[in-house]
């Protein structure tokens, strides 16, 4: 899964989609998240990388992770076909 | 280096325009203590959910009332509404501070005089009261609150066979501009058919008429009714002392106070148009006060405030079960809190605070009890910060009715603990165990039989 | 800030002024003196939500940037996002959300302070329905910071609620049009006996729909408590014409200012899309004396009836300057500016005159924002 390119992600957790024109808002582990997933990491570099600076057990991430990701989709943040 | 705490990421659409109904976001401090004891230190010793009673609140709350009326009033006695909490712990705070009993049933009745109330001290309020009922509130002094005449002319005949006179008040129902009008309980006003019984009883002379009783609804906010309410009764009473020549002892104003609590369908939040007990003391006591009553009759003022001096005493504490999304990409939280056991969720909504610090950051969130019925809904739209499985939090505003009107269904009901002035933390009544339901019931013995 | 205590009466009052305070006003002085400076005041007002059903924030402030007597620094509270008000940055200075009136005064309460400790406001005009309640509750914690308004009391609030407005009727010797509070949907079926089709359907705070049957009624009323809570009003339709009266009450019983005004077109949401102010004596006595029996303290709207047989009935008070109020200082009554010289403390001269015949026509307007804008707004709330 990957993130859509175009969409801008600032400092202060704020999402904008140049695509649908909608703004959102990210809590500071969810915009670690985008800016991670925006940058092409794997899942499993997340996990790491999260798991070393954040106090969290893996069963915990993985929910997390999936939930988020349910949520990027619900927005429609996600691209399911790759860029022709 | 010490890692970062973690919470669940989040994003959330930013919504443009309009308000939305799910308010605002929650910008609260979390609550860790009540009165000084951490709640994740509660939950490990006494289990989750948990009630917890605040011995503190109860005392500082009750005062803060008694304050407003005494300063207004000379003579005023407060009577501890049973049914609102009748743990005994609870009430037994209430009669320390100097509090009587107001029971509205035999169970109740007994309880009374089982935390120590004596007879005199107790009234006897509500549409059921058995002969035996009676029998032992005319023995014991008690003050008997008449509701129908059914009632007053089995007391009357009681009376003679037992050659007893019971102390006798009228309850009265009437308009006092409110929606709705309560109307069942009592005799009515305006119709005249309070005033017949009066006349009935004082011409009847089996019974003394000590006292005028309304109670005019519950979750009052309109200060002014109790002001109408107040002068009718003592209307009532003045009407009495010009035709007998008789003074009653007191005016029973009853409760419905409202707390703090924000109704639902309400738009403002409720610790903003809830009045103060200031108000409500101005409004009734002017209402005797300015009365045509003799000032060297003036009677007590008697209340039954119930839900106003225990619902901010009340907290219940508990586990987050687990997050869902539902379909439209709403988040639903379980919590192991439901309508059995917080009843008045049905009509409040109730304030959930996380025990534990959190963000700013909210999700549109619907909060499910945890039993498999649809209408097990704590909070139905609230914005509400990211908890994850096993997360803590606190309801707030739950010692009235809760402890009372709580099922037993689907599951067994949870300990509840009272905090003391010095943080001493008591069982005042334990979890329900199995044995204790298998113990009522009996299976006849043709279905047992078939087991093998 | 020098304290100006010359009585100074304001606008373009059109009857002889005392000597001392023409000179301050006179615009041809050929010296102007000192205190003709305007005073630099902090004015913080809500209700920026310059849309079609209009907030009155943006009218106000457009009237206080007109002051003679004062130049003003206009904070804007918004609640929402999109508030148009919030872009317009010729008419506010600085912009900062606010938790919406249902979150409780105590959020309103710090919200407020925080801005009072970066902006040092001296007045605040609030001008939504929906948060008079809490800003009144809030009115002596607000004092203590050093921001003054001037609200009605409690009271007057209170009893002037649709829902129990024949009572004020009654209390006052005004007519108004027969109504009732209704709780659930249950009670609709018996209406009847007290009203005749069409009847209004009427929110707590806002909103209004004709009802030609039960069904409607009842799909009125869900869409209004869904919005606005209960009771929901239900009120006699009066046929007639509707007219309205922006005035100021000083809360001694004095009117200030009064300007009757009758809606030359309406929108679908009942808004005057252009009004024009009308010789209406009947009426200005009615306002009259119900501020002096009231003793009304603050801005108000009264929104009346005139029947074909010249009897007029009370629908409404709105307890707040109405969105119209810039037309009433077109014509020579400048109601925001006298509401801030009350809130100070200063002596105010009632307003007596008026133009006839001045007119409003609104109009709509697109404002070009970039999304950096709103990114700010929305991250950090302020802007």
């Amino acid at each position: 899964m990957k993130i859509k390119k175009n969409i801008a992600v600032s400092e202060n957790g704020f999402v904008f989609d140049p695509t649908t024109g909608d703004s959102y808002s990210l809590n500071e582990i969810g915009t670690e998240f985008l800016n991670l997933m925006k940058a092409g990491k794997s899942k499993e570099k997340i996990q790491k990388e999260i798991m070393n600076k954040y106090d969290v057990d893996e069963i915990t991430f993985e929910k997390s992770f999936h939930d988020f990701i349910k949520m990027l989709a619900t927005y429609q943040l996600i691209e399911d076909h790759e860029e022709k | 280096m010490e890692k970062l705490r973690f919470e669940r990421p989040i994003i959330k659409r930013i919504e443009t325009g309009m308000p939305n109904k799910f308010g605002t976001k929650t910008e609260y401090d979390p609550i860790s203590h009540i009165d000084g004891v951490a709640v994740a230190d509660l939950i490990k010793k006494y289990g989750s959910p948990l009630f917890v009673v605040s011995e503190k609140t109860i005392r500082k709350t009750f005062n803060d009332a008694k304050r407003s009326f005494y300063t207004r009033y000379p003579r005023v006695q407060f009577a501890w509404s049973y049914k609102t909490n009748y743990l005994d712990a609870v009430c037994r705070v209430f009669h320390d501070e100097g509090s009587w009993a107001e029971v509205v049933s035999g169970f109740e009745y007994d309880k009374a005089i089982r935390n120590g109330v004596k007879g005199d001290k107790i009234i006897f309020n509500g549409p059921d009261k058995s002969e035996a009922d009676l029998e032992k509130a005319a023995k014991n002094g008690s003050m008997i609150h008449l509701d129908h005449f059914d009632e007053l002319y089995t007391l009357i005949e009681l009376a003679e066979k037992k050659n007893l006179k019971p102390k006798v008040a009228v309850r009265v129902n009437m308009d006092t501009g409110i929606y709705p009008s309560w109307d069942r309980f009592g005799f009515n006003y305006e119709n005249g058919e309070a005033w017949d019984a009066i006349n009935r009883i004082m011409l009847n002379k089996k019974l003394e008429l000590v006292g005028l009783h309304t109670h005019i609804g519950t979750y009052i906010l309109s200060v002014k009714s109790y002001g109408i309410a107040a002068s009718k009764l003592s209307y009532l009473a003045s009407e009495i002392e010009k035709k007998y020549g008789h003074a009653i002892k007191y005016i029973d104003m009853g409760g419905g106070f409202a707390s703090k609590n924000t109704l639902k369908g309400a738009y403002l939040p409720g610790t903003d148009t809830c009045p103060s007990f200031d108000e409500y003391a101005e409004s009734i006591t002017s209402g005797i006060i300015n009365s045509e009553i003799k000032p060297e009759n003036l009677p007590f003022l008697i209340l039954e405030s119930g839900r106003a001096l225990i619902d901010d005493a009340g907290y219940i504490i508990g586990t987050t079960l687990a997050n869902k999304r539902l379909p439209d990409g709403r988040r639903s939280m379980i919590i192991d809190v439901g309508v059995n056991l917080l009843f008045t969720s049905f009509w409040y909504e109730h304030k959930i605070t996380p025990a534990h610090a959190f963000t700013q950051h909210t999700e549109d969130t619907t909060i499910f009890g945890p039993l498999c019925m649809n209408i097990d809904v704590i909070r139905q739209n609230i914005s509400f910060p990211v908890l994850k499985k096993g997360d803590q939090f606190v309801i707030s505003k739950v010692g009235a009715y809760n402890m009372t009107q709580w099922l037993q269904f689907i599951t067994l009901r949870p300990k509840i603990v009272l905090i003391d002035l010095k943080k001493g933390v008591h069982i005042i009544r334990e979890s329900e165990t199995a044995e204790n339901f298998i113990r009522m019931e009996k299976t006849p013995e043709h279905l047992t039989s078939r087991q093998e | 800030m020098k304290k100006n205590k010359t009585a100074i009466p304001p606008g373009k009052v059109k009857k002889p002024v005392s000597s001392k305070s023409k000179a301050v006003l006179t615009q041809a002085s050929p010296k102007p003196k000192p205190s003709r400076k305007r005073i630099k005041i902090t004015i913080a007002v809500t209700g920026l939500n310059n849309t079609d059903n209009p907030g009155p924030g943006i009218p106000v402030i457009r009237s206080l940037r007109e002051s003679k007597i004062f130049e003003p620094r206009i904070i804007g509270l918004a609640y929402e996002n999109l508030e148009p008000g919030i872009y317009m940055r010729d008419h506010v200075d600085k912009v900062y959300q606010m938790p919406y009136p249902s979150a409780g005064t105590d959020l309103l309460i710090s919200r407020l302070e925080y801005i009072n400790s970066v902006e040092k406001i001296d007045v605040l005009i609030p001008n939504f329905d929906a948060e008079l309640y809490s800003f009144m509750k809030s009115s002596a914690k607000l004092k203590k910071m050093g921001i003054k308004t001037f609200l009605p009391t409690l009271e007057q609030f209170e009893e002037r609620h649709k829902a129990v407005l024949s009572e004020y009727g009654k209390k006052y010797g005004i007519s108004v049009p027969k109504s009732t509070p209704i709780y659930s949907v249950s009670e609709v079926y018996n209406l009847s006996r007290d009203f005749e089709f069409p009847v209004l359907v009427k929110g707590k705070y806002y909103d209004a729909y004709i009802a030609y049957n039960n069904e409607q009624i009842i799909n009125y009323f869900n869409k209004i408590t869904s919005k606005w809570g209960v009771p929901v009003i239900i009120q006699e339709f009066i046929k007639g014409t509707e007219v309205n009266v922006i005035a100021l009450g000083d809360g001694k019983g004095k009117t200030i200012g009064a300007v009757p005004m009758r809606k030359q077109y309406i929108t679908d949401k009942g808004k005057a899309w252009g009004g024009i102010t009308i010789d209406d004596k009947q009426l200005l006595k009615i306002t009259r004396d119900v501020i002096s029996k009231t003793k009304w303290r603050g801005g108000m709207e009264l929104e009346m009836i005139k029947t074909t047989n010249n009897e007029y009935f009370l629908l409404e008070i709105n307890p707040r300057i109405p969105a119209w109020v810039y037309l009433a200082v077109g014509a020579g009554q400048n109601i925001p500016e006298a509401l801030v010289k009350l809130a100070m403390g200063m002596p105010v001269m009632p307003y007596t005159e008026y133009e006839v015949a001045k007119m409003f026509v609104r109009y709509s307007y697109d404002m070009i924002c970039d999304i950096k804008t709103f990114e700010k707004l929305s991250t950090t709330g302020e802007l």
